[in-house]
């Protein structure tokens, strides 16, 4: 009975059973299943390996922050003979030695989205520049303010994370805090600063923290979001308290919900990155190196757009209409 | 017979699925889980459940590994304290179960939340880094003919046959059963029933700790984050393994089986290319399969 449903199951589930031996096997793990971000990264990596007749294999993390569950994906890859491995690092330390692991192996690693620490425990990284897309809205949510002093509070990942870090610090450096540049450690705070709260990206969470900050500091006028959900979920801590239509928030992402509040006015502006485009180049990579032995290095920059509706003289961007022809997810 | 059945359907479906490489790579990814489900075995035998073990795992670890790099304490006193936080953890647990009468799924689904905690302040979130050699022994591995084997995989199956043995032989093995059929019965018969109950919440601590070492042992790392389905993860390897919930009926071999099935599945169809989503979904299926069987063969008895 078992067996017999298991059989049935795996046989809708999969696609081809034993690899040809002379198709490139280039495998990608995700944080997670469900994150509409990974689910676009995901189809990148597909239609690419597709193009490049290649066999890709995907796992991920069980949740954000399983490092158990992507040490076993790794393994599980060498195992499967993979010639490549992209991966979005759910622990950026923790990983590490299970890289080299697959290193030592002769499989060329590269990180997506976020670096492993150290950055040169993978080959490459096909990633945002996140330094950049904080500067962005720093730059603009700075003009958009027009010298109005600003009450800033800032919704960030989680502890410890570098894509928090670099885009938070890159929003304070476009909005002026001198001092401040990609190397430096940890979350920075300046003088205009007076909420920091983590988000965890989460709707829910960040609205939790949006209400602790407004509960501190009534007269925040500036809300920096790590992401859309954050981002939607501080403007309903805003909206519950009468403040929306007198706070600027921004945001980094560009999905297409994220774009749509754009549209709605919800965010004022959103710095908009390109998961498909940066799983699709890390594949291509990756059947480069199993036919030719080139490995891909250094920080490859995927690009990054400010998206906004309400443009703002001297900070290029462009509008929601472009976004959405451009976005992610659903 | 669904590890069976699986085993054999993966192996025609990848050639490099029937290696003893591949199946010493699967017990090395299931060791930490599978020797949390010893512990988590001993108690759903007494009736009970433990929602905490993941949560005191990863305590474990991140004091182990930090005194050994943040004080320079020597691993051999490291690890050991990791493992006393773990125990006091089991003794905690077992203490508000005997001596308030509170059910097991409150108390530990009260000291889960108290573990994380303790392990994010503590850590401040920080993975710990930089460890001394000796406290990755158990992550290193030797050779048996043409196979690597991890240390830590034949500790785990050390600790099962130990298990077994304790459980079968052992008069407080055979007291756990009692406890756990009927503890107004087992009073009666003189067993200390609380005694019992706190000693195995205990010895399921300990469990922990040796997770928590082989955890280390594993990622080379103290990771706060670890541990967090380890609980859940568990109990399906459990229950998979055909032990009651409602207590006293199960073996530690079914538990071993339950552990192995969920390692199968996660690297076969890896290996095959299918999604982990659909990993989940059979696990899912043959979890509600398994108790389903269980029930209809004792309706039959």
């Amino acid at each position: 009975m078992t067996a017999k449903r298991c059989f049935a199951l795996a046989l809708i589930a999969s696609t081809t059973g034993a690899a040809l031996a002379a198709e490139p096997i280039v495998g990608l793990i995700t944080k997670t299943e469900t994150n509409p971000f990974f689910v676009k990264m995901k189809e990148g990596a597909q239609s690419a390996a597709k193009r490049q007749g290649a066999k890709l294999l995907t796992a991920a993390g069980k949740s954000d922050g399983d490092n158990a569950g992507q040490v076993t994906a790794i393994e599980n890859m060498i195992s499967a003979g993979a010639r490549a491995i992209l991966i979005t690092p759910n622990d950026s330390r923790a990983i590490v030695p299970a890289i080299r692991k697959a290193r030592e192996q002769g499989i060329m690693v590269i990180a997506l989205d976020s670096p492993a620490d150290p950055q040169d425990a993978t080959d490459a990284l096909f990633a945002t520049d996140n330094f950049k897309a904080g500067q962005l809205i720093g730059q603009y949510a700075r003009t958009a303010m027009g010298g109005k002093p600003a009450q800033i509070a800032t919704l960030d990942l989680f502890p410890g994370h570098p894509v928090g870090i670099a885009r938070h610090n890159g929003f304070l450096a476009g909005y002026g805090a001198p001092g401040i540049t990609p190397k430096t450690a940890g979350l920075a705070r300046t003088a205009g600063v007076v909420c920091m709260a983590d988000s965890f990206g989460d709707q829910a969470k960040g609205q939790t923290a949006m209400e602790n900050c407004l509960q501190k500091n009534p007269g925040i006028n500036v809300v920096y979001t790590i992401n859309e959900p954050a981002a939607a979920g501080a403007y309903k801590a805003l909206k519950a308290a009468g403040r929306e239509k007198n706070v600027l928030i921004v945001s980094v992402d560009g999905g297409c919900a994220g774009v749509r509040d754009v549209k709605a006015g919800v965010i004022a502006a959103t710095a908009q990155q390109y998961p498909l485009k940066m799983a699709g180049l890390a594949v291509d990579a990756g059947v480069a190196y199993a036919k030719t032995g080139k490995k891909a290095a250094g920080h490859v920059d995927t690009g990054v757009t400010l998206i906004t509706d309400r443009k703002q003289d001297g900070v290029e961007s462009r509008d929601s209409a472009f976004g959405l022809t451009a976005c992610w997810g659903k | 017979m669904a590890l069976l059945a699986a085993v054999i359907f993966f192996s025609t479906q990848s050639d490099r699925f029937l290696t003893g490489q591949n199946f010493s790579l699967i017990l090395q990814q299931v060791m930490v889980v599978g020797v949390i489900a010893i512990g988590q075995t001993l108690i759903i035998l007494t009736a009970g459940i433990d929602l905490s073990c993941g949560m005191a795992m990863a305590l474990g670890s991140v004091v182990a590994t930090k005194f050994a790099v943040d004080y320079g304490l020597s691993p051999y006193l490291a690890i050991p304290c990791g493992m006393l936080v773990c125990i006091a953890i089991g003794y905690l647990n077992g203490a508000l179960v005997t001596s308030i009468k509170l059910p097991p799924f409150i108390v530990t689904l009260g000291t889960m939340n108290i573990a994380f905690a303790a392990t994010q302040i503590y850590s401040q979130a920080q993975t710990v880094t930089g460890l001394p050699e000796a406290m990755t022994f158990f992550g290193n591995t030797f050779r048996l003919g043409g196979t690597s084997i991890t240390y830590g995989t034949v500790l785990m199956l050390g600790l099962y046959v130990l298990t077994y043995l304790f459980l079968r032989e052992t008069a407080p093995g055979r007291h756990v059963y009692a406890v756990g059929n009927n503890p107004e019965a087992a009073r009666l018969t003189g067993i200390a029933t609380g005694r019992v109950l706190v000693g195995v919440y205990m010895l399921a601590g300990l469990c922990y700790g040796i997770a928590a070492m082989l955890s280390v042992a594993r990622m080379g790392v103290g990771d706060p984050q670890g541990g967090q389905t380890d609980n859940l993860d568990s109990i399906t390897a459990v229950v998979l393994g055909g032990t009651s919930l409602f207590g006293g009926r199960g073996s530690i071999v079914g538990t071993f089986i339950g552990v192995m099935i969920v390692g199968v599945f996660r690297n076969g169809l890896t290996l095959m290319g299918v999604p982990s989503v659909y990993q989940i979904l059979v696990t899912g299926i043959l979890v509600i399969l398994a108790v389903a069987a269980d029930q209809l063969t004792h309706k039959k008895g």
